[in-house]
């Protein structure tokens, strides 16, 4: 393994160096490559570990290089928010998630091996219907370069304000698709404290009651306990007692 | 071992080449979409671990957002009627947003679950079974 690697990767090199001189090297096209590389290795990587720590560490890489995709595409802003809210606070949401509920069994839960053959053949089919449908149309293949490309950030920012600064496509009367985004925004910004404001609800540590005196003679004659009740108990003194 | 090398430098010459050279267009992007998009659907349909449920989701999503930004891009598209200009970039940062609130309501629910079954295993989640 190792020595195989030792020699092909000075043919590697060389078929590189002998194929292109550096000076017309279009790194655009070289670091596209590389993201896109890590990007779907490690979403296929994602797919394929049982271990969900390890799953987690490959979806951090595969949309970090993803943000640098939208970086090569012009999109700066789009990028920095995939950084910031996606690597920086969605998946360190799902960390906590693997790490509050990571006891041993459930670190890897083994899935049949029919059902990843049945998975793989679905998989397949459904990425040759959209490869095909990607190379279908022409003028997808080849990019068409616009001259100097204004960073986004200032146009973003006052689209989510209501006001379009940028240019109406050519040939599109200006108001007929220039719409501001403001409504949406404050859809978007009512919605997101809604919904923290749920999940803080919903994930909320229940704490057991203290027993007061009635209750404790109320249950030496109460009704019979089932199984699950004294079940759930238990798991959730587990829980509350992994916590603290 | 050196006539090894220069037969694969010379074997894998044109492919390099052409990689390299290529300029990238949307259809490049298209493809990164579409395997981050299977890659999540096949995620999805095939862990039995809620949190690995929900990755899939995430990756569904960003495969979709690759596709949004790839169509609206500048360099790509061009100015003109062919990009979708700023919307593009605009539907992406909503869907960034909106994968953050599902996630923050998905991780609640999961702990709920485990905190009532124990497990994070959704095959045991059949209560509902009749």
């Amino acid at each position: 393994m190792m020595s195989s690697g030792v020699i092909l990767l000075p043919g590697l090199v060389a078929a590189v160096a002998t194929a292109v001189p550096l000076a017309v090297v279009n790194w655009h096209s070289v670091l596209f490559l590389l993201f896109a590389a890590v990007a779907c290795a490690c979403a296929v990587a994602v797919v394929l570990a049982d271990n969900v720590v390890r799953m987690a560490f490959y979806l951090v890489l595969s949309l970090a290089s993803t943000a640098g995709l939208f970086f090569l595409a012009g999109a700066e802003f789009v990028g920095a928010m995939q950084l910031m809210i996606y690597v920086g606070g969605t998946l360190v949401l799902l960390v906590f998630g693997v790490m509050l509920t990571a006891q041993a069994p459930f670190v890897a839960i083994k899935t049949s091996a029919g059902d990843r053959v049945l998975a793989g053949m679905v998989g397949a089919a459904l990425l040759a219907v959209l490869l095909q449908a990607a190379f279908r149309v022409e003028s997808w293949r080849r990019p068409a370069m616009a001259a100097v490309a204004a960073p986004a950030a200032t146009p973003i920012g006052m689209a989510l304000l209501g006001v379009r600064v940028d240019e109406p496509a050519a040939g599109v009367p200006a108001a007929a698709v220039r719409s501001g985004y403001l409504l949406p925004f404050e859809i978007v910004s009512v919605h997101l404290l809604v919904v923290l404001v749920g999940a803080a609800y919903l994930a909320r540590a229940k704490r057991r009651r203290t027993p007061r005196s009635i209750d404790v003679a109320a249950s030496s004659v109460g009704p019979v306990v089932t199984a699950r009740e004294a079940a759930r108990s238990s798991a959730s003194a587990l829980v509350s007692g992994g916590g603290r | 071992m050196n006539t090894l090398a220069t037969g694969l430098s010379f074997a894998a010459t044109p492919l390099v080449a052409g990689l390299f050279d290529a300029p990238v267009g949307v259809a490049h992007y298209l493809v990164v979409g579409a395997i981050l998009f299977t890659s999540g659907v096949v995620c999805m349909a095939l862990k039995r671990n809620a949190l690995g449920v929900l990755m899939g989701i995430e990756l569904v999503l960003n495969g979709a957002n690759v596709n949004f930004v790839a169509f609206s891009s500048p360099y790509l598209r061009g100015e003109g009627a062919a990009s979708l200009g700023l919307d593009g970039q605009l539907i992406a940062l909503f869907v960034i947003l909106l994968a953050a609130a599902e996630a923050a309501v998905a991780l609640a629910i999961t702990l709920n679950f485990y905190n009532n079954h124990a497990t994070v295993d959704i095959d045991r989640a059949d209560d509902l079974k009749g």
